[in-house]
């Protein structure tokens, strides 16, 4: 098998290979490097239209264009795009048969993040029986959301099914030569999550809900489109709160959301990707593009964030308030330890008038990380009477880490009203010994403080998550304090 | 219950308590008097395990074992608490968060499963009303926005909820009004048992005639200077301390 994929490889390296794509569509894999032959390979093997054959080779030369960011407050070696495959079929992951195989540090962390051992095994690739299997579950959240016109499949599957929708809304928030990681994104993603609420529709269940079942497909370069129509209302989870590992060190996903008039869209994420090990070693670079477009009057949009995970996090989930009189939110908790690092935050840009926004961020570090809040909130001549609130907080726990807050602010008129509010606080050897004097261990004292600390943030996650993202603030910090 | 022998205590090379000797038994409740800064506070603290006192000789007995090698939340587990002279502020974490942690960690230390939510629930419901303390008090977070009293109170409340074998008050009484210092008192006359025991750190001898002491000690300098009944804590208020450093 190894031997074979070998071959494959040398043969695609190696030949001259201008219209290969065709003659090697079988192949699960695309040469290592980026080049235009590697776009056409990935449209081709998805059968791809023309149209979007287009759009990732218009991102691609652009991406050729561009340089990478370097503005973030994060340090790594440099990225080297052409070591990179771009294109594996999805690879079965090899079968355990039971939880005994599995790494026990592992298995640690789901017992204290209370997760079912059905569920235990399913997170970590040991066969599952048939009765609690998911396909069954799945077709029953299928057959509930199609009896409410909601169209809810991964990005692949919509381009297919349904390419009139991604056609019109597909880099129409985040376009293709957005920035950096959004061109690359654009020019090789992989798969993601499609997602439509028809007019007037409540989507009946928490998304949620569906892709703890489902096991979200997390791509090295993962598209997400959704799209609430007139009315509509969505909940939206991604990610999950147990340890996720991955092979592919580089992470360049974007998520667009398009909220019509009187739409609303809530995105839930919670990001614990691989953070490298305790001396800063390997590790998940997170490079995400997420934007939302509040493009009717009265809509809203809400994303809500705990990120734990990662080695670096770049990450600014924005709203862009076009219609008159929408809203958009930003609630998040990061966490760096060890060595993380995390710039992220926040963009709202306010077009229409009485827009409103609020930018809640809470930034915990510990050990030898860095964190920093990055935020804008632009206001244009147009935008009477907008509002924004920004609260952005940050916890140090020792004195090794760091916190750093960027808030830009532009407003281009009188009318309009914006706060900012900054705080930076430690846990005091004072409310440790309180607790400890009450019979609570350190750990279990510094997980009562942060989670008291975000707890603004926590509430506004779905709630079946909330309790397991509270666990999971409690253990990504665990031994950050002697 | 308690027994400290020949307890001296340095900060940062500094000899605070200089030699302390304290015998508490089942069913006690006894005061310790002393000006401002001779060593109350930091009694309590030491006895209840804070970290950062160096102690420098002597050792402290209880319930039979020297405690020294503990820890401050094994200490706890075991049985001791202490009523902070400035309880902090714990913003975002409700009372009830901390209290139901604060049990369940007690318990696991016993090796008891965690506390029954209804258990739970109807022991502060109990306790509560014990302190005539407010509905909505154990909703708000820990000490966050809470008057000089609340946060007295709510130290009581604390230990109402965790039984604890031998309760050290640091300094109670101040920032009480009459009203609330009399539910206090209340509170913990009514939570006295033949096998409890408590010690009431103050410098006014307004508490204890609600609080009605067995033993009253003056602390005065680090060491304790005087020993004696009720009437002690009167004879120190009618005479001031000044006759104690005459005396001394
Ligand atoms: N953390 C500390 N560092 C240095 N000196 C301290 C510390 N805590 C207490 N002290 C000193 O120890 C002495 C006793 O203080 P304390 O125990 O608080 O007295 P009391 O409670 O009787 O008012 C004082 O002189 C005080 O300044
Ligand atoms: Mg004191």
């Amino acid at each position: 098998m190894e031997k074979n994929q070998n071959n494959i490889l040398e043969e695609v390296t190696t030949s001259d290979y201008k219209y290969g794509f065709h003659t090697n569509i079988e192949m699960d894999l695309a040469a290592v490097g980026l080049s235009e032959d590697t776009v056409r390979f990935i449209s081709a093997k998805k059968n791809e239209p023309d149209w979007l054959l287009e759009f990732r080779l218009s991102a691609y030369h652009h991406w050729l264009t561009l340089t990478e960011p370097n503005w973030a407050h994060i340090h790594h070696p440099a990225i080297k795009y052409q070591d990179i495959i771009y294109y594996a079929a999805p690879k079965r992951k090899k079968e355990l048969t039971s939880l005994d195989e599995v790494d026990p540090e592992l298995l640690d962390t789901f017992k204290k993040l209370g997760i079912s051992l059905e569920e235990q095994k399913k997170l970590s690739g040991v066969a599952v029986d048939a009765v609690i299997d998911s396909v069954s579950v799945k077709t029953t959240f299928t057959d509930t959301l199609s009896k409410y016109g909601v169209i809810f499949c991964s990005f692949s599957d919509a381009v297919q099914n349904h390419p009139d929708l991604v056609k019109q809304y597909m880099g129409s928030v985040v376009p293709s030569n957005d920035n950096f990681f959004a061109a690359l994104n654009s020019a090789v993603f992989s798969d993601g999550s499609f997602c439509y609420i028809p007019k007037g529709v409540r989507c009946p269940v928490e998304l949620s809900t569906y892709f703890r079942i489902n096991a979200a497909n997390t791509g090295q370069f993962e598209r997400t489109l959704i799209v609430a129509d007139e009315g509509a209302y969505v909940s939206y989870m991604e990610g999950c709160t147990a340890p996720m590992r991955d092979e592919n060190q580089l992470h360049a996903a974007i998520v667009e959301i398009v909220a019509m008039k009187d739409a609303e869209v809530k995105y839930s994420t919670v990001q614990n990707w691989y953070p490298g090990n305790k001396k800063g070693e390997g590790g998940i670079y997170n490079f995400v593009t997420k934007r939302g477009i509040c493009k009717g009057s009265h809509s809203k949009i809400s994303w809500t964030q705990v990120e734990t995970g990662s080695a670096i996090t770049w990450k600014y989930p924005s709203v862009v308030l076009m219609g008159d009189n929408s809203i958009g939110e930003f609630y998040s908790v990061a966490v760096t330890n060890n060595f993380q690092q995390a710039d992220t935050g926040s963009k709202m840009i306010h077009l229409g008038k009485n827009t409103k926004s609020t930018i809640i961020s809470k930034g915990i570090s510990a050990g030898q990380s860095n964190n920093s809040y990055r935020g804008l909130v632009k206001v244009i001549k147009r935008a009477e009477n907008a509002r924004n609130f920004s609260q952005c907080d940050s916890l140090l726990l020792g004195d090794k880490c760091g916190a750093h807050t960027y808030p830009y602010i532009k407003a281009e008129n009188h009318t309009s009203i914006i706060e900012h509010e900054a705080t930076t606080s430690k846990i005091s050897d004072d409310q440790l010994f309180y607790c400890k004097q009450r019979g609570i261990s350190s750990e279990s004292a510094i997980g009562l403080i942060v989670n008291g600390y975000a707890k603004e943030v926590l509430m506004h996650l779905p709630m079946e998550f909330a309790v397991e993202a509270q666990k999971l603030l409690a253990i990504s910090l665990e031994g950050s304090v002697g | 219950m308690l027994s400290i022998r020949n307890l001296k205590v340095s900060i940062k090379g500094k000899e605070i308590l200089k030699g302390i000797n304290l015998e508490v038994k089942a069913g006690e409740v006894h005061a310790i008097m002393g000006p401002n800064g001779t060593g109350k506070s930091t009694l309590a603290y030491v006895i209840a395990g804070r970290e950062g006192y160096e102690v420098t000789e002597g050792e402290i007995i209880f319930k039979g074992r020297n405690i020294l090698d503990l820890s401050a939340e094994e200490r706890a587990c075991e049985g001791l608490f202490l009523g902070f002279q400035y309880p902090v502020e714990i913003p975002g974490v409700s009372i009830t968060n901390f209290l139901r942690t604060a049990i369940n960690e007690q318990r696991k230390y016993k090796g008891l499963d965690p506390v029954p939510a209804v258990e739970f629930l109807a022991k502060m419901e109990e306790k509560k009303q014990l302190l005539e303390l407010q509905e909505k008090l154990a909703s708000r977070s820990v000490n966050e926005g809470f008057s000089g009293g609340e946060k007295k109170k709510n130290e009581i409340f604390q230990m109402a909820m965790l039984e604890p074998s031998l309760a050290i008050l640091d300094e109670t009484d101040s920032g009480l009004d009459i009203d609330a210092l009399r539910i206090v008192a209340t509170g913990v006359n009514k939570l006295r048992r033949p096998d409890n025991a408590t010690i009431v750190i103050t410098h006014y001898q307004r508490l204890l005639e609600y609080i009605i002491p067995d033993v009253v000690h003056v602390l005065f300098d680090g060491r304790i200077v005087k020993s004696g009944g009720k009437e002690l804590a009167l004879l120190l208020e009618e005479k001031g301390y000044e006759w104690i450093r005459s005396e001394s």
